[in-house]
Formats: C-alpha cells, sequence, structure tokens
C-alpha cells in the first residue's frame, strides 16, 4: 500500500513531529536565547551572573557527588535484584510489583516520605530512641550535618530511582538466551563468569539505556533534595527553581537550564561512545 | 479513515474555541490561599455582593507570571487581584494597575490612615492599590520556655542580649537549640533582616548596609545563631516546629504562627521582637487590592474593593483569618483567642516607646527577589560559612548598590530620604 503512496509513512508521523516542534523545540529555543540575551541583546551577562552566584559551585558539585553516588549503587543493585528474579519460579511478578513501587509515587512525595523519616520528630530518631541509642531528638538534616544530610538524601533518591534501571535491566535478562548459559554451564564455566562474560555483554544495550535514562535524571534531581535539604543542600535544578521564582530573575533560570541540558547531553554522548552496542542488536 | 479524522479535527477545534463565557467578576490572590482561609472568603467575606465573585488563589511566582501572561496577549480575564505590597510593585512598574484615586479618598473618608493609603502609590503620583489587611511579625514562646527567661526580663521590652541570655538557659537546661528562624527555602527570614534586624542594630536597611553598627549586629547574630535550632534553615512556617515542641520560641509572620496559637492559646505567649542598639525594627505587612488595566469587569471589581474595606467586614477578616484592619477600627472583644493574642503583640509592638518602622521595599519593581538574596546570602555566608564578616559584607554591599542603581529606587523608612538611587555608605 504504502508503494502507491509514499506520503502515507510521513503524514503518520507528521503529528508527532509537529506536536515536538511546538512544546519542545519552541520552548528550547526561546530559553536559550533567554540565557544569553539581555533585554533583548546577545550577552553573557546571565552566564556570569550564574557563574559567580554563591551557590553556584556548591549545587555544581552537590549535583554530581550526588550522581556519583547514586548512580553505581542503583545499577548494581538493580543487576542483583534482577537477576535474583530471574532465577525465580512462583510469585516472580509479586516481587516485582512490590519493588516498583517507589516508582509510583511522585517525586515530591517521595520526599516527604524520607522526611517523615529523618526529621527530628520522625520515624528514625523513635526507634533509635526506643533502642537508648540517642537520649533526645537528633537532627540529622542540618547544615551541621553535612555527611548525614548526603546519606540521608542519596538513600532516598537510591529508593525512589532504582526501580525504572531495575526494569529495563530484567527486560535486557529475559532476552538473553538460555541455550548459552546452559553451554556455559556444560563447559563448567563459574556462576561469576556466566555473569561477567555471558549476561554482561548481551544485556549491553538494556544498561546503556538504563544508565543513560537514570544519570540523566539524576542530573535533573530536584524535589526529594529539595524536600529534605532545603537551603542547605543546593542543587543545579534546584537553583534554576530559586531563580526562577524567588528572585524573579527568568535570565539565570533559563542559563541554569541550558547548563543542565549541556551535561545531560555530554553524559549521553559518553554513555554512547564507552558502551559500545553492537549495530546488529540496535532495534 | 479520512473522514473520522476530518471530523476528530474539527471537534477539537471547537472545543478550543467555546471558551465558558464569564458572568462572574474573577479576583486572583496570592493572599489567604489554604482551603479554610479561601472557603471562608468565598462563603463569607465575599456573601453580600450583588454581583458574584469567583475567587481564584494562585502562589506569587504563578501569579506573577499570569499577570504578565495576561498584560503581553491582551486578553484580560481577571478584574481584581489581592496581593501584596511586594507583589504589585512589578504591575505597577509596568503601568499595569488602574489609577484608584477617588476610591483612596473614600478609604481617607472612611478612616483608612494616610500612611497607609500612600503605600498604595508605590511611589507613584496615582493610587496603585487600595491597602487590604495587614500583619507584621512578632515572636511567640511556649509557656514552658517562661521559667528561664533571664531574670529582670520584660517579655514584652526584650533586648538581644536577653534573648541570647534566654536562649543559652534553654539549651543548657533541656539539652537542645530552642529558638527558631523560619530561614528555609520559603520561609520569610529576608524580611527578618529588613524589618527587624537592620532596623534594630543600625536604624536603616540599605544605607547602613555594610556600616560599623552592622558589623557588630552580625557578630551579635552569630552568638545569637549559637542557641538557634540548626533546623532552621528548613523551617518554612514556625507554626509547625512550634506545635510539634521543636522550638520553644520562634519568629515569624502573624498568619505563620496563627495555627499553632490558635490550636492552642492556653500554652503559648506572643510578644515583640527584641531591640537593638538603635531601638525595635518592626515591618507591617500590607496586602492591596488593584484592579489591572484591561479588566474585563471594572465595575464589579470597585465594587468589591468598597465591600472589602467597609468596617464590618474587615472585622470579620479579622476574626476569620487573622489579617488585621487597614481601617482604623477597634477589635471585637469575642475575637478568637489565639488571634487575640496576635494582636496584643502588634499593639504591643507598635506602640513600643523605642520602635523603628521599616517600611516596605519601594521602587524595586521586579528585583524584590534579587533584593532578598543580598541579605540571604549575606546570612549564608557569614552566619552559616563563618566568613570574616566585614568582608562579605563589602562584596554583598556592592551586590546592593548595583541593585539600587539599576532600579533607581529611592530610600524609604527607616533610611534617610535620597535624591536618586538609594545609596550603601
Amino acid at each position: 500500500m504504502t508503494q502507491n503512496r509514499p506520503w502515507i509513512p510521513y503524514a503518520l508521523i507528521l503529528p508527532s513531529v509537529v506536536f515536538l516542534c511546538l512544546l519542545f523545540v519552541v520552548p528550547l529555543v526561546q530559553t536559550i536565547w533567554l540565557a544569553i540575551s539581555e533585554n533583548g541583546v546577545p550577552s553573557l551577562a546571565n552566564m556570569r551572573t550564574m557563574a559567580g552566584d554563591l551557590n553556584f559551585g556548591r549545587s555544581l558539585i552537590n549535583t554530581f557527588l550526588l550522581t556519583l553516588a547514586v548512580v553505581p549503587i542503583q545499577i548494581i543493585m538493580a543487576l542483583t535484584m534482577g537477576s535474583m528474579v530471574s532465577k525465580m519460579g512462583g510469585g516472580r511478578e509479586t516481587i516485582l510489583w512490590i519493588w516498583t513501587i517507589p516508582l509510583g509515587i511522585s517525586d515530591l512525595a517521595a520526599g516527604m516520605v524520607w522526611l517523615s523519616i529523618l526529621q527530628n520528630t520522625g520515624y528514625l530518631n523513635s526507634i533509635l530512641f526506643g533502642m537508648g541509642i540517642i537520649e533526645r531528638q537528633t537532627a540529622w538534616l542540618t547544615y551541621q550535618t553535612p555527611v548525614a544530610l548526603f546519606i540521608g538524601i542519596a538513600i532516598a533518591e537510591i529508593w525512589r530511582g532504582t526501580a525504572i534501571v531495575m526494569i529495563i535491566i530484567v527486560a535486557g535478562l529475559n532476552q538473553v538466551p538460555k541455550e548459552f548459559k546452559e553451554a556455559a554451564e556444560i563447559f563448567g564455566a563459574s556462576q561469576w563468569t556466566r555473569f561477567t562474560r555471558i549476561t554482561l555483554p548481551l544485556i549491553r544495550p538494556a544498561l546503556q539505556s538504563a544508565l543513560i535514562l537514570r544519570t540523566v535524571l539524576a542530573f535533573e534531581v530536584f524535589a526529594v533534595v529539595y524536600t529534605l535539604g532545603g537551603r542547605n543542600f543546593p542543587v543545579l535544578v534546584g537553583e534554576a527553581y530559586n531563580w526562577q521564582n524567588q528572585n524573579q530573575n527568568y535570565g539565570v533560570a533559563a542559563a541554569y537550564a541550558v547548563l543542565i541540558m549541556v551535561i545531560s547531553l555530554a553524559a549521553t554522548l559518553v554513555y554512547l561512545k564507552a558502551i559500545k552496542v553492537d549495530p546488529e542488536r540496535l532495534p | 479513515m479520512k473522514r473520522m479524522l476530518s471530523i476528530a479535527m474539527l471537534a477539537s477545534t471547537a472545543m478550543s474555541v467555546s471558551m465558558p463565557a464569564q458572568a462572574e467578576t474573577v479576583f486572583l490572590s496570592t493572599q489567604l490561599r489554604p482551603i479554610e482561609e479561601a472557603t471562608a472568603v468565598r462563603e463569607e467575606l465575599l456573601s453580600g455582593l450583588e454581583r458574584p465573585v469567583d475567587y481564584v488563589v494562585e502562589e506569587p511566582p504563578q501569579f506573577a507570571v499570569r499577570m504578565e501572561a495576561e498584560r503581553q496577549a491582551g486578553k484580560h480575564t481577571i478584574s481584581l487581584v489581592g496581593a501584596l505590597h511586594g507583589e504589585l510593585s512589578p504591575l505597577a512598574d509596568k503601568q499595569s494597575l488602574e489609577p484608584l484615586d477617588d476610591l483612596a479618598k473614600k478609604m481617607a473618608d472612611a478612616g483608612m490612615p494616610q500612611s497607609l493609603i500612600d503605600l498604595g502609590k508605590l511611589g507613584k503620583a496615582e493610587q496603585q492599590y487600595i491597602p487590604w489587611m495587614q500583619a507584621t511579625y512578632v515572636m511567640a514562646a511556649s509557656k514552658d520556655a517562661l521559667q528561664y527567661l533571664p531574670e529582670g526580663a520584660d517579655i514584652n521590652k526584650l533586648n538581644y542580649d536577653q534573648l541570647i541570655q534566654w536562649g543559652k538557659k534553654m539549651q543548657e537546661e533541656t539539652g537542645a537549640p530552642q529558638i527558631g528562624f523560619p530561614a528555609g527555602p520559603k520561609g520569610l527570614m529576608p524580611r527578618y533582616f529588613q524589618g527587624y534586624f537592620y532596623p534594630s542594630f543600625t536604624g536603616g536597611v540599605v544605607r547602613t548596609f555594610k556600616n560599623s553598627d552592622a558589623v557588630a549586629g552580625w557578630e551579635k547574630l552569630k552568638e545569637l545563631w549559637t542557641v538557634v535550632s540548626p533546623n532552621s534553615t528548613n523551617y518554612d512556617f514556625m507554626q509547625e516546629p512550634l506545635a510539634s515542641g521543636e522550638v520553644m520560641v520562634a519568629w515569624d509572620h502573624v498568619a505563620r504562627l496563627k495555627n499553632a496559637i490558635s490550636g492552642s492559646p492556653e500554652n503559648y505567649v506572643v510578644f515583640p521582637a527584641p531591640a537593638g542598639p538603635k531601638g525595635r525594627g518592626y515591618m507591617p505587612v500590607v496586602a492591596g487590592l488593584a484592579i489591572p488595566k484591561g479588566a474585563p469587569d471594572k465595575e464589579g471589581a470597585r465594587a468589591t474593593i468598597e465591600h472589602l474595606a467597609t468596617q464590618e467586614v474587615q472585622l470579620q477578616t479579622a476574626s476569620l483569618v487573622g489579617f488585621f484592619p487597614t481601617l482604623d477600627v477597634q477589635l471585637p472583644e469575642d475575637l478568637d483567642p489565639g488571634v487575640a493574642l496576635l494582636a496584643g503583640a502588634v499593639t504591643a509592638t507598635q506602640s513600643a516607646s523605642d520602635a523603628v518602622i521599616s517600611l516596605l521595599p519601594v521602587g524595586l519593581g521586579d528585583k524584590g527577589g534579587e533584593f532578598n538574596k543580598v541579605y540571604m546570602d549575606a546570612f549564608q555566608r557569614i552566619v552559616l560559612q563563618n566568613e570574616p564578616v566585614a568582608d562579605v559584607l563589602k562584596a554583598q554591599g556592592e551586590t546592593m548598590s548595583k541593585l539600587m542603581s539599576d532600579t533607581k529606587a529611592r530610600c524609604w523608612a527607616p533610611d534617610a530620604k535620597s535624591e536618586g538611587a538609594c545609596p550603601v555608605e
């Protein structure tokens, strides 16, 4: 049919292209222009304000530290969880369903959940007090306890974001043919060898998608950090939000947005280059 | 198939075109947003008007964006806005508010103080908004804290040394710092610096930003901060930590203390903020009503303003939502006991012999947020990061200077008047 009417495929994708242009490309161009102009003239004033700001360095470091701490742990956890679940017979769906519950909760709600655990009058302090470990309410989320604050935020992020990585990896694991593993077993390969030599190379595409998705999301981290750390743990998106909402300076907010986009694009490129995927295995 | 598609497209176009016709006066407010308060406005304060009013609320940042969008599009849906002095200032700056001089005259005749009406001019020749309700900031303490009050200290006449002593005693006795400030991301801490800290220690806000009095003041604040709960940088509304017992003493906006105080008025005392060497700084908060240019229903909006400014409705507003009248009226005896406590502290603040009134910033336009940031950055660097006071004030003072010369804002009280942009001395 398409041979007679070659325009059909184009007509079919047209709505989505128009939609993306209207709601993504246009705002993107506008944002970039907002970031690199002042009063309608090209200018680096917004970039300078951003780079000279008190919290710019801290938010950059915090965002990278959090990403570096959270993403590897999540990948390892997701691989472990995925491997465990693949060995299960019954109840596999139930376990998967339970593991993905945090995925159904909004960022902000996840932040609130962890705030109710970690704040002064939270569950953690109640338990520690009940066990006689602390004598009175202990503050974990203040500027005086940066390590505890960082760990708290990292745990909340790991809790919230591991499920999405796991789902992608489970999908990848499902596609690894059983025959390969069986053959390796016959030749006497250990479990570790089978994992590193067969499973890992075969789930590369899934791993790549998971890493890209999770890292980009990690650079965009906001609501959980905002709820738990507030002013004490500035991150890039949080600063963009502050410049937009509190300081009402849309130009500097746009500069932050552009910076986050550039970092995310760079991270994606790095993953695409670093984790080579056999072109034949691409969809 | 083709036909189906065109029908679907037609249907969706038709839906987007046929907006519901608006018969009501749309009243957009950044104040009284919580559902209980909004319901009180809709069902009590706005009842009895001839034309129905649709009361909608919006958070301040979205309010600014929406007003700007309507201004740029030239398509107006909002007839009346209710917002804080500082939120209306950028609108007036863009000439997008109707002059209300005739209404202002009526208000003056009805007994609204001229000083308050003049605030509504926002530094311009014509009346930009009509003062709607007012509030201020006070301190609240749970009665358990009173036993630690230093000897001879009168809670209504505290000074900073006594507050620090009190804080130290509370920390020694209870094992944890018990004073709290709303220094969280949504807290009103910048107002503490502009209306309380700077006027009390330096007798100014902008001119005195980095002088020797300011340096001494910041040193005092650092001393105070040793007995302030480190969770303060997470607190947005002090009523929550106060009610949960995380802190015993707190400073905040009356509306942000109200739930704790009204919840158990017998457990709290409410009193003025402490005094420094230059007096007892305090800042009135004024919310105003304004009509955007191009409003679809100006008559309805005017009628609503007049209705909200009647003596009866102003008193009703005080007892329902805890904001105080802008008309010069006596509060009734049967006021909610929590609101009565807050009102008592407001009166004590205003009538204190050493009171230093600090007005809201005028003429900053949309730079109000960055003005706040100057104080909060100084606070973060000096108090939280322990950087040398004089160096930080010098650097922040330059930012302040630039902000003032960019906006050409003149000095406002308690700073002495200036010819051009307010200088940082």
